[in-house]
């Protein structure tokens, strides 16, 4: 009796998980879909699922349009920078709020996950204003510090996470065995914390390659990443929604395959420390 | 050389003063055991010697120079720590190289000692695995071959044996106190086990509170301890601890006669009361004794087996000379 519930109940929740799963996919799925069809048949209503004459045209027309390759650079630049720059800055940073707490320590990371609370746009200005004084408008350099900063929080509450979950007494035990601060976070921590510090890499390169508000306002053309290339696509020009699709499958293509190859790296990621 | 010296050391967690002003010299070549119940201090006097704490006040002298100041890594110390805290990315091997490493000790050295350390330690065939793939035993072993190949100036242990089971601790127990004996070199031991503090240690220090209650050796403190606290502390199972008329027969507050200084007999008894549980270990037996009008509950231990059961009478008779008298302030009276 037990065992049939238990075997019914997997069935209904296997169902439920693909049913949810395709739902959220639902979207990329369409879009890639669209980016096939000719323009025509991307706004045929009702609307064709499989069966349509499939083209390479749009691609052929975005490549002609603009050049890919400079954008994906772009993105590769900025998203990769941010990254390296946030994990030098973070390590140091969650390694003495897990090992060597103040009193302070918790209203310090709380604040600055409060800072991922205010509005984008509400400090747009000042940023723009600061990067016109400093002519990084339309700088690679520019986006990469911006969006180093603005992952910054979670970055460190990540790696700190993890850093918890070390015993200090393997470090203390280091210390003791003649290792220097450095020696003791470069030969001890951080070999230990590579996982964690794998999907937080991960997932910051994910975050920074989709960041589409500073990367849209502070670019114009020089510095602009794939986020504005896939914008370029939307409205002035009118609706080319298989053009826009195409643009966007080039711009998530990348990321969706580190995302599929790095699956399992990203899901211990994210349930760290949910169960234990 | 590894002569450790505390001079009015203190600690303050915040507020809290853990260890109150305190004095201390363990000699060199010594085996020291800092002993006594949780939180009364003895780890973190520990880490003060390691250097892993900052002392509030008070001078470390190592060797008789001044270590206050000096950073863990070069006081010279080597610290096996109650979770082996061993790397678990490195193989055995490099775990025991590891504080060679650090020293910059050249690779054939290094080899040298570390042969040297898994044959000691029994180790050899396990110098490629994980810490993991070892067992608890097996990974202390590595955890003290790792402080060996530092030739350290003072052995720092830190409960080393409490996540072992109980047979695993007593080999290991001997296997420490055979490497005190072959290196001669100075070994700070903390544990709350007073069983491992009275085989193991050449000095015992008795802490409570953060204050050093007694310092001897393990039979001085068996013999003559200073305080009731002591007393009740040291030798297993505990000293019985008597107070009213009959400590006051014998001008005392309170007297303390240990289990095995209490004799059974037929009849007649000084003392008499009712065997409450009676523990037949073979060798000895422990009898629970009730209703004497003493104390809640008398422990006496006979050696060899006595045939007396749950609810029989039960005579005893203390030895004169091995009853302890304290006075009110549970200090003894010479």
């Amino acid at each position: 009796m037990a065992r049939n519930v238990t075997t019914q109940r997997k069935i209904v929740n296997t169902v439920l998980a693909w049913g949810i799963g395709l739902l959220i996919f639902f979207p990329i799925l369409w879009t890639i879909l669209t980016s096939f069809k000719s323009e025509a048949t991307a706004i045929a209503d009702p609307p064709v699922f499989l069966f349509f004459d499939w083209t390479l045209d749009n691609y052929r027309v975005v490549q002609e349009r603009s050049d890919y390759m400079r954008f994906l650079w772009n993105s590769v630049i900025i998203a990769g920078g941010s990254t390296l720059l946030g994990i030098i800055v973070a390590v140091p940073a969650a390694w003495s709020m897990a090992f060597v707490p103040s009193a302070r320590t918790k209203d310090i990371l709380l604040w600055m996950l409060s800072t991922k609370m205010l509005p984008a746009v509400g400090v747009l200005y000042p940023i723009y204003l600061i990067f016109i004084k400093m002519g990084l408008l339309d700088s690679r350099v520019g986006l990469t510090v911006v969006l180093m900063l603005i992952n910054l929080p979670i970055i460190i509450w990540m790696l700190y996470t993890y850093f918890r979950e070390i015993p200090g007494e393997i470090l203390e035990a280091a210390r003791m065995d003649g290792a220097s601060l450095k020696e003791e976070i470069l030969y001890v921590l951080t070999p230990m914390a590579v996982p964690g510090i794998a999907s937080t890499v991960l997932l910051n390169i994910i975050l920074a390659w989709n960041e589409a508000f500073w990367t849209l306002n502070l670019t114009a053309a020089k510095a602009a990443p794939l986020t504005a290339f896939i914008a370029s696509y939307s409205s002035p020009e009118g609706l080319f929604y298989a053009k826009l699709s195409a643009a966007s499958t080039m711009a998530i293509a990348p990321i969706l395959i580190l995302g599929w190859f790095s699956q399992k790296q990203l899901v211990r990621g994210l349930t760290f420390g949910a169960v234990k | 050389m590894g002569q450790i010296t505390l001079q009015q050391v203190t600690k303050n967690f915040g507020d809290v003063q853990v260890i109150p002003p305190l004095d201390l010299t363990i000699e060199d070549g010594e085996f020291t055991v800092f002993v006594g119940p949780s939180g009364c201090g003895k780890s973190t006097l520990l880490r003060l010697i390691a250097g892993l704490e900052d002392i509030t006040s008070g001078t470390i002298l190592i060797d008789g120079a001044d270590a206050t100041a000096i950073s863990p890594a070069k006081r010279g110390l080597a610290m096996v720590f109650q979770s082996y805290a061993l790397y678990p990315h490195m193989s055995v091997r490099k775990n025991i190289a590891f504080p060679m490493r650090m020293a910059g000790v050249d690779k054939a050295e290094q080899d040298r000692r570390i042969e040297q350390a898994a044959t000691a330690l029994n180790l050899t065939d396990y110098l490629d695995r994980r810490p993991g793939q070892l067992s608890g035993g097996q990974r202390q072993r590595v955890a003290i071959g790792r402080a060996i190949v530092r030739e350290p100036a003072a052995f720092l242990f830190d409960e080393p044996l409490s996540n072992l089971d109980a047979a695993l601790r007593v080999g290991m127990r001997l296997e420490i106190s055979e490497l005190h004996k072959r290196l001669e070199t100075t070994m700070v031991y903390v544990t709350h086990d007073q069983v491992e503090a009275m085989t193991m240690a050449d000095k015992i220090v008795v802490l409570r509170a953060g204050n050093i209650e007694q310092v001897g050796s393990p039979l001085d403190l068996y013999r003559t301890p200073r305080n009731v606290f002591v007393a009740g502390f040291i030798g297993s199972p505990k000293m019985n601890l008597i107070e009213g008329p009959e400590a006051a027969r014998h001008d005392a507050h309170t007297i303390g006669v240990r289990p095995e200084h209490i004799d059974v007999v037929e009849t007649d008894g000084q003392w008499q009361g009712r065997v409450g549980v009676a523990e037949h270990l073979g060798s000895d037996t422990f009898f629970h004794v009730h209703d004497t009008g003493l104390a809640e509950m008398l422990t006496v231990r006979v050696a060899g087996e006595v045939n007396l059961r749950h609810g029989d009478t039960i005579h005893l008779n203390p030895r004169a000379d091995q009853i302890h008298r304290f006075d009110d302030k549970g200090l003894r009276i010479q």
